[in-house]
């Protein structure tokens, strides 16, 4: 039988190290609440564990004039206790409440949630709507790629190997700006999203919406940021006809498939309604905003 | 000997039943110091793996277990060649009846695997992952096979055929050719042409639901330990460890008297853990390891292996006249057995009708056998499925005839001399003292919010007594150890069973302690299973007590040399009797224990009983609901659970029985179903896309006792535990009609069967 090794680097740079020495063998733990599960049923056999939660820059939350910088490995609980982060980025915590249990968050990290690449991860439309950029490090050195942009389908991602996410950027929340997230699932806990949808947008002071981003989950193979549904808010006053025009690009955008926790048909009939119910709430955030 | 007179319901002043203590087990299960299945171990110990299915149907051509039992830290494997075969041969177990011969292949497969996750072989080995690498060695040869999951597909004439010698049972004459239908059974009354006839009005609809899980929190858990001399000791999570015991005996070919079985704390099991899965492989294991042998059940395992409930398609017709007098009523209910026949259809098929007085009725019931995990009970075994479709039923009568339903349920209602249609006539009952409290709860005339709506159905459930025994020993210091043989299956029946002894004897709760006795302390006891725990389970411990008392009284008529007449027991205290010429001083409970060993030995109280003379119980339930018409989604916003439960011994637990079978029925009823795929494999084996109802899905769920004693029993215990399960089906299809005028016949009622209803009706009114 396989022999698995664990190790809990103290620095990024003995992480990377002992990553690129296992050669693709190795796995990246945080939280572990996906990578246990697929240990246990024996969808991977890795060589080795690198644990990455003891590593200071990656658990902690560090918020300055230019924004937030999130640890990859700071604990969703630990995120939903920010209250700062709260306060600008309500749609990004929406997400972060809906994924599991107090339990769960209490081990789930952000970094995980993108990296599993799950189609239907609760953090990552949020995430993609607040333009979000991940920090990344490898054996080739740091860079910066915006979070829409790390998966590409379900469990498989841009980062090449021995690369650790080791935090999310947000960006200051501008005035009159708001966001939220949504997801529809049969129980309203613990489940899985059978249709997710963030909303960010900004009102100039006439109460036009100036900007928008919308991102879609659980609807095609990787979460989807939709220009088009953000272009049928910009410069209206986010009313009706704007949003039914809104949720009407949202269906015709995304790519369901049919599988025990949904069916294409229905996927496209909800993933309207959410995406309409979350620019309400955006915009009513967006108002308070001042 | 105490009289059976005695044990007849009577009204009195009672100290100590109907109030609400603290339950004995309760500070072990907050502290976590409770042992579950899983928590039993012994030193050296083996690690049990079954190597299971990956088809739905498949003849087995060759098992090969040579490389498994060479691989080093393997210390034993078997398969069907270590099991002797076993002929048909019938017992009880629950709610249900067994045949060995299909036992014996559910454990362990012979010819055929039935069903994804039967067993094929199993493993014992040092470590868990050393047996797990061992599945993986054991090479079995298979010839796949057509399957059939559905119950309408099953009765099919071309269907794949599960069970090549099975002819119908109940069918004259014998049919020529073997089917998946097991068996038909019907009950008939009255003359139904004669009573449609008469009827101003028909109503006539089919529905269907799926096969679902019981829910229980822990997974089937067992150690055993097998000894040189051919003992067995065997710990496991069950309803009865008696019938595990019998049941071991059996399919291992032992004597009864070289098993004991100690029946460990249970994580719920709510018809699910009747049954024998592990606990045979674990002894056999055993005796060929010459080692004790764990083995707890993953979560997959026990979604793919053990029973859930049948799913079932229900034919119902029912005709009214139009002042509301029901003249007819015929269902035919087509049931999941799994892959051997015995599924609930028949106490379903009892259950249909059972709360209404009806001259006119026919029900006929098939158990058909299916390419599923051979189906377990689960509360009031198939009721809820039967009930679904009459209240269903009813529901639409009522509407059609104008009359409000809890009217039109009060027209037809059972009351004590009903005769029923499969046998006795009730006794006395309280349904429509059940009905009568619903209809004033304040719920059912609160007003509804837009777009909300308002159902209303009702069960019926038989309740069992069966074999009971216990004992009551009275301690040194007046204290006293109860051992019960029905387990405690956590609903809180050792609170309910010491309550009913401290009245009688007349000391506080806390000085008896009730304990679970393994199977060698006590005679047989039959499962807790059919509502029979706190009744059955309580009539032991109540003639327990008068036995210990009657003992009591005498020991005190030999020390004080007065007649046996004499002396009373009044308030824990030995008492001259009232007007009696022969006085003396009293002596309590604690003096006359403390003086027991030279007065004449310990003293001590028995039971040994085959209880008779359940009272059936009746619930109404009404249900607001709301239904988000952009989702489908369905929104249970209040609840209301009333119920007759004879008396309410532990008023605390009885409302935790009402409101889990509430939540249960919710789950059922609006997301619970095994998802099959196209090659007969389960799906959703696990809690996260099997969706049962978590805290958030639920309002606080209202309940209302009602208390028509049953005369049967000295405190009035009816059984209350299956009863709730029953109405919410139809009650939440019932609101759900109110608030779309949508009715649906199938279940569940998940969110995208509901959205396209409403879809569907709206371009259906948009084209009228
Ligand atoms: C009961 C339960 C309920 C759940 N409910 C939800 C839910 O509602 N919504 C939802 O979205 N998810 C849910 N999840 C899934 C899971 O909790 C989340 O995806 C979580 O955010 C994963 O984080 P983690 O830290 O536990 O990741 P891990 O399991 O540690 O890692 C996940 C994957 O990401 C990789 N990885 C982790 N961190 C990094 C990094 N910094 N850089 C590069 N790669 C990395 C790992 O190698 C692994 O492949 C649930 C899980 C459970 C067990």
């Amino acid at each position: 039988m396989s022999e698995m090794r664990y190790e809990a680097p103290k620095t990024l740079a003995a992480a990377v190290a002992l990553l690129a020495a296992a050669s693709g063998g190795a796995r990246i733990l945080a939280g572990g609440t996906d990578l246990l599960i697929q240990l246990r049923t024996g969808r991977i056999e890795p060589s080795l564990l690198v644990d990455i939660k003891g590593i200071p820059e990656m658990t902690s939350i560090v918020a300055d004039s230019s924004g937030f910088r999130l640890g990859a490995a700071v604990t969703l609980m630990q995120l939903t206790e920010h209250q700062a982060l709260a306060q600008e980025w309500p749609g990004v915590i929406d997400g972060i409440k809906f994924i599991g249990s107090i339990q769960v968050k209490g081990r789930a990290t952000l970094g995980g949630n993108l990296c599993n690449a799950s189609p239907a991860a609760d953090s990552v439309p949020a995430l993609i709507a607040a333009g979000a950029v991940a920090s990344i490090i490898g054996p080739a050195g740091r860079r910066e790629t915006p979070v829409a942009e790390i998966a590409t389908g379900p469990g498989r991602t841009t980062l090449t190997p021995g690369e650790i996410v080791t935090a999310l950027l947000l960006p200051r929340q501008a005035r009159h700006s708001g966001d939220a997230y949504l997801r529809f699932t049969p129980r309203t806990e613990m489940d899985i999203a059978v249709v997710g949808a963030a909303v960010h947008l900004t009102l100039d002071e006439r109460g036009i919406c100036s900007q928008a981003r919308v991102a879609l989950g659980a609807v095609a193979s990787r979460a989807l940021l939709v220009p088009e549904a953000a272009a049928a808010v910009i410069g209206t006053r986010v009313d009706g006809p704007a949003l039914a025009c809104l949720a009407e690009a949202a269906r015709a955008a995304s790519q369901p498939i049919d599988d025990k926790r949904g069916t294409r048909e229905f996927r496209l009939r909800i993933v309207g309604v959410m995406a309409q119910r979350a620019a309400e709430i955006a915009l009513d955030r967006a108002r308070r905003n001042s | 000997m105490i009289v059976a007179s005695g044990l007849k319901y009577q009204a009195r002043e009672l100290k100590i039943v109907g109030t609400r203590p603290l339950r004995p087990d309760g500070v072990d299960k907050v502290t976590g110091r409770a042992r579950y299945g899983a928590d039993i171990s012994l030193p050296g110990q083996l690690i049990g793996k079954v190597l299971r299915s990956p088809h739905a149907h498949a003849r087995i051509k060759s098992i090969d277990t040579s490389a498994a039992a060479a691989l080093p830290g393997v210390k034993a494997v078997i398969s069907r060649d270590d099991f002797a075969d076993m002929a048909e041969e019938y017992a009880a177990a629950g709610e249900l009846t067994i045949n060995f011969r299909d036992v014996t292949r559910n454990m362990m497969a012979r010819e055929k695997v039935l069903y994804d996750g039967h067993p094929v072989a199993a493993v014992a080995a040092t470590s868990e992952a050393i047996a797990r690498a061992a599945l993986k060695l054991i090479k079995v040869d298979y010839e796949i096979l057509p399957h059939v999951i559905d119950v309408i597909a099953a009765l099919r004439p071309d269907a794949p055929l599960l069970h090549e010698e099975q002819y119908t049972e109940g069918v004259n004459p014998r049919p020529a050719r073997p089917s998946n239908l097991a068996k038909r059974l019907e009950f008939a009354r009255g003359n139904v042409e004669a009573g449609f006839a008469a009827a101003d009005t028909i109503v006539e609809r089919e529905f269907t639901t799926k096969p679902v899980h019981q829910g229980y929190i822990e997974p089937q858990a067992c150690l055993a330990s097998y000894s040189e001399d051919g003992q067995a000791e065997l710990w496991t999570s069950t309803q009865g460890h008696f019938v595990f015991r019998a049941q071991c005996a059996k399919l291992l070919q032992m004597e009864i008297s070289k098993i004991r079985v100690t029946p460990t704390e249970i994580g719920g099991g709510f018809g699910g853990k009747n049954n024998i899965y592990n606990e045979p492989l674990a002894i056999a294991l055993s005796r060929k390891s010459h080692r004790p042998v764990k083995m707890v059940m993953t979560r997959e395992e026990v979604f793919r292996a053990t029973g859930p409930t049948s799913g079932g398609h229900v034919k119902v017709r029912l005709g009214a006249t139009r002042d509301g007098r029901i003249t007819a009523a015929t269902a035919e209910l087509s049931f999941q057995a799994g892959a051997f026949p015995g599924s609930s259809v028949a106490p379903a098929s009892m259950c249909a009708f059972t709360r209404y007085d009806l001259e006119n009725v026919r029900v006929i019931g098939n158990d058909v056998t299916v390419n599923r995990p051979k189906v377990a009970a689960y509360r009031a075994p198939g009721a809820p499925i039967a009930a679904f479709a009459v209240e269903s039923a009813i529901d639409e009568m009522a509407k059609k005839l104008g009359i409000a339903p809890i009217e039109f349920r009060l027209i037809n209602a059972a009351r004590e001399g009903t005769q029923t249609y499969y046998g006795p006539k009730l006794g006395k009952i309280g349904y429509i003292e059940t009905l009568e409290a619903a209809r004033a709860h304040p719920h059912y005339r609160a007003p509804l919010g837009p777009g909300h709506g308002r159902g209303i159905a009702t069960g019926f459930w038989f309740n069992i007594g069966n074999e009971t025994t216990a004992a009551l020993n009275i301690n040194e210091d007046g204290t006293a150890t109860l051992i019960m043989g029905t387990i405690d299956v956590a609903g809180g029946s050792r609170a309910a069973m010491a309550m009913m002894v401290a009245e009688e004897l007349g000391i506080p709760f806390d000085r008896v302690r009730p304990h679970i006795g393994d199977t060698s302390s006590l005679g047989f006891n039959f499962i807790t299973a059919g509502s029979r725990g706190t009744f059955a389970g309580g009539m032991a411990c109540v003639v327990a007590a008068r036995d210990a008392i009657e003992k009591l009284r005498d020991r005190v008529a030999r020390i004080r040399e007065v007649p046996l007449e004499a002396v009373l027991w009044k308030d824990g205290h030995a008492v001259p009797a009232e007007g009696s010429a022969r006085q003396f001083a009293p002596m309590s409970l604690a003096e006359i224990a403390g003086q027991a060993g030279k007065t004449g030995g310990p003293i001590a109280g028995h039971a040994e009983l085959n209880v008779q003379g359940a009272g059936p119980g009746f619930g109404a339930h009404i249900v607001d609901v709301e239904v988000d018409r952009q989702t489908g989604s369905i929104k249970i916003l209040r609840y209301t659970a009333v119920q007759d439960v004879g008396r309410a011994i532990h008023p605390a637990y009885v409302e935790g029985q009402l409101q889990g079978g509430v939540v249960q029925g919710i789950g059922w009823a609006l997301n619970e179903e095994y998802v099959y795929d196209a090659d007969g494999i389960l799906a959703n084996p696990g809690f996260l896309d099997y969706r049962i109802p978590v805290a958030s899905d639920l309002p606080f769920i209202d309940t209302v006792i009602v208390e028509v004693a049953n005369p049967n029993h000295p405190y009035g215990v009816r059984g209350c535990g299956e009863v709730p399960i029953i109405a919410p089906l139809a009650a939440i299809a019932n609101a759900v009609e109110n608030a779309l005028g949508i009715r649906f016949y199938d279940l569940p009622m998940a969110p995208p069967k509901v959205l396209q209803a409403i879809d569907e009706a709206a371009a259906a009114a948009s084209k009228a």
